[in-house]
């Protein structure tokens, strides 16, 4: 069908069955803007484009598909790279689309041009710039298929102005073949065999599951093989929720903020099988330790993960999905329950300290809403203290789902992934917890969740510190603290009220319990504040 | 130590930029680089002289294979494969050192492309330590300029790493 480029954008999205898109205008995309205003897609204006892709990236991973975020050209799609870089980092499919200026001003430095394909190449898993108009169909569905397949990631759809008001004839590909991307999903059969072998023979077997589980839709598989085979599981921060808090084959995050029962498993299994988790450098510090005393069996879709942070005894590419399939075939039931008993001694429960007057101990905070939030609340964790302390002291309930900016650790990521969250799972109740720091990086989107009613719940830490940083220099700066404090932040309470925002600050026991009971029944936006001690540790 | 390594990738514009790009930001050392077309108008092949242990080229294989417009990948080995790179270098040479120059040009297969009343351009193809030794030999009487294209590699015997039509 013959029709404008920019409707055939439209179309495109369409076909990929895009609900949700969210961007920010300006004048080099205004062409594909008027085409989206009929399509009945809805479109969320955020308030800076870096959170168009946070949005886009929280929507991302409660949907498992591809979900799509638009910038401007020049400034616009360079705000848009902290997003892309985050999305890079925890493998979340996203689209990206930018407008450029027009194809024969590309290169002459003209107003707000500047050469995003370029500049986001080292953070995204594909880029392109649109030259012919006729090809933009073909360049979607590619797009699309290689955000959402293999190890996902960010692609980028660069279109100048010119070729969105171009003429072509529409027709939308069924199919995609590209020669030069063929993901490996299944695994290989003697390898599968050789793992479950291994698994069989191990006397204190570990399971390590990362983020890779949540790209794969493995959830189900790797609960049922961990239970079928009697073996403990641990995850990386980007794979909390796998498995609920109340199963008694969990132990928990480990890693350098990690549980003690987490890092004792590691350093006491005989062999430690690590499905979709790249073994970063905060979730195990001395690898070569590691693989000395450990037999290592590595699940990943991504070659290159295996054998890079460590030496892999058995690697095993595949989907997630499929090779633990592969594996549940043949499992028969085991038992380890003397190791499991061994690993159950260094579960303790949280003692938690009295907080000097005027705060709560935030520990205790989550530990308490967490028992009182329903089962299914998505928990968006920022970055820094609110971070660990959630991504440790959370209980994750059946059905539960933890989210946050793990391998990049991108400040301001919570309250806009929460938003993308929170619409593709409208039902859910979907809450964000940060700092005062993270909340001044992206406390603007505030007027995004009320314009489009969003109903998020929102936990503020507040004790005017960049608190992570505040640790470091303590500890190892000689106690030389720098840039840390956050004097001039809003009182958030007010700042609530400003954006109409039904709110309240804890500042001891009972406020602390009625603040829970309005994040538990309040059904509009909430924001709770949090008043915590200066000087409270991490860990 | 170094390895050779083969990239067919496809044609389209910023390929070659996307490798170099890949190689500086993981801190992949390259000695040489060569770029052409193939004799598939689409593809394009790039031959990258890299410096680095096993774990090191298997990581490059790797995370060049990552890139959606890598085709195919292929380390090749020394005794697998026929290295060549093309030299040319213009040396001070007056009357009286033309016929020493000469001499080391036929011992050393290399060409005279260019004489002036004092300067001889010479041309030499040839492995990569070939192409050391020989500057060596050329450079008491005084380079001038000196410019290579790069090694590029084929595979010997009927091995190719060219797609199946």
């Amino acid at each position: 069908m013959r029709m404008k480029a920019c409707d055939a954008m439209v179309e495109c999205l369409k076909a990929e069955g895009t609900k949700v898109v969210f961007g920010y205008p300006g004048a080099a995309i205004c062409p594909f803007y008027d085409s989206l205003m009929d399509s009945g897609i809805r479109h969320i204006l955020v308030r800076h484009e870096a959170n168009a892709g946070h949005e886009a990236s929280g929507y991302a991973r409660m949907t498992g598909r591809p979900a799509v975020c638009i910038a401007t050209s020049g400034p616009g799609a360079v705000n848009l790279i902290t997003a892309i870089a985050t999305a890079y980092a925890d493998s979340i499919p996203i689209v990206c689309i930018t407008g450029q200026v027009n194809t024969e001003q590309i290169g002459s430095d003209v107003f707000q041009e500047a050469d995003i394909t370029g500049a986001a190449e080292p953070f995204i898993k594909h880029s392109y710039l649109i030259k012919d108009a006729s090809e933009l169909p073909k360049v979607f569905k590619e797009a699309f298929y290689i955000a959402g397949t293999g190890r996902p990631g960010p692609v980028l759809i660069d279109v100048p102005m010119d070729v969105q008001r171009a003429e072509i004839d529409f027709e939308y590909p069924s199919k995609v073949d590209i020669r030069s991307y063929k993901p490996t999903t299944k695994g290989n059969a003697f390898q599968v065999k050789r793992v479950l072998a291994e698994l069989e023979k191990a006397e204190k077997p570990l399971i390590c599951i990362g983020g890779g589980v949540f790209a794969a839709h493995a959830e189900k598989e790797i609960n049922e093989l961990a239970h079928i085979l009697d073996i403990p599981v641990i995850t990386t921060m980007m794979g909390i929720s796998v498995f609920s808090d109340d199963d008694p084959l969990f132990f928990g995050m480990l890693g350098m903020h990690g549980v003690k029962s987490a890092n004792t498993a590691v350093q006491e299994c005989d062999v430690l099988f690590l499905v979709g988790a790249r073994v970063g450098d905060r979730a195990v510090r001395t690898p070569l330790a590691l693989e000395q005393t450990t037999k290592i069996l590595h699940i990943d879709i991504d070659p290159a993960e295996l054998g890079k942070n460590i030496r892999v005894d058995y690697p095993l590419v595949g989907d997630a999905k499929l090779v633990l399939g592969q594996l549940l075939e043949k499992a028969k039931p085991m038992k380890h329950t003397e190791w499991i008993a061994q690993l159950s001694e260094y579960r303790k429960e949280r003692a938690f300290t009295p907080a000097p007057k005027g705060s709560v101990d935030p520990r205790e905070f989550i530990d308490k809403l967490s028992k009182a939030m329903p089962s299914d609340t998505v928990v968006v964790a920022d970055v820094g203290q609110n971070q660990i302390w959630t991504a440790t002291g959370y209980h994750i309930g059946r059905g539960g789902r933890f989210m946050t900016s793990g391998g990049m650790g991108t400040m301001g990521y919570s309250l806009p992934a929460a938003i993308g969250a929170k619409l593709a799972a409208p039902e859910r109740p979907v809450m964000a917890i940060c700092g005062d720091g993270a909340l001044q990086m992206s406390m603007m989107e505030l007027a995004t969740a009320v314009q489009h009613d969003v109903r998020v719940k929102l936990v503020v830490m507040t004790n005017n510190r960049l608190g992570m940083v505040r640790e470091l220099q303590t500890k190892g700066y000689d106690g030389r603290e720098t840039a840390v404090f956050l004097d001039g932040s809003p009182d958030f309470i007010k700042l609530a009220e400003a954006y109409g925002i039904k709110s309240c600050r804890v500042t001891d026991q009972k406020s602390a319990d009625e603040a829970i009971k309005l994040l538990k029944d309040n059904d509009g936006i909430t924001l709770v504040e949090v008043r915590v001690d200066e000087n409270a540790a991490t860990l | 130590m170094k390895h050779t390594i083969s990239v067919l990738v496809e044609n389209h514009s910023g390929v070659l930029s996307r490798i170099t790009g890949l190689f500086s930001r993981r801190g992949f050392n390259i000695e040489s680089l060569a770029v052409g077309p193939t004799h598939d108008p689409e593809i394009s092949r790039i031959t990258i002289i890299a410096d680095g242990d096993e774990h090191t080229v298997e990581q490059i294989e790797k995370q060049l294979n990552k890139l959606i417009e890598v085709i195919k990948v292929r380390t090749l080995k020394k005794d697998e494969c026929f290295a060549r790179e093309l030299m040319m270098v213009k040396l001070n040479c007056p009357a009286e050192k033309r016929s020493e120059i000469m001499t080391i040009a036929e011992m050393t297969e290399a060409k005279i492309v260019d004489v002036t009343l004092t300067t001889v351009t010479l041309e030499i193809c040839a492995r990569y330590n070939k192409l050391e030794r020989f500057t060596e030999i050329v450079a008491p009487y005084g380079i001038i300029e000196l410019v290579r294209t790069g090694t590029i590699a084929i595979q010997k015997g009927s091995e190719t790493m060219m797609l199946k039509k």
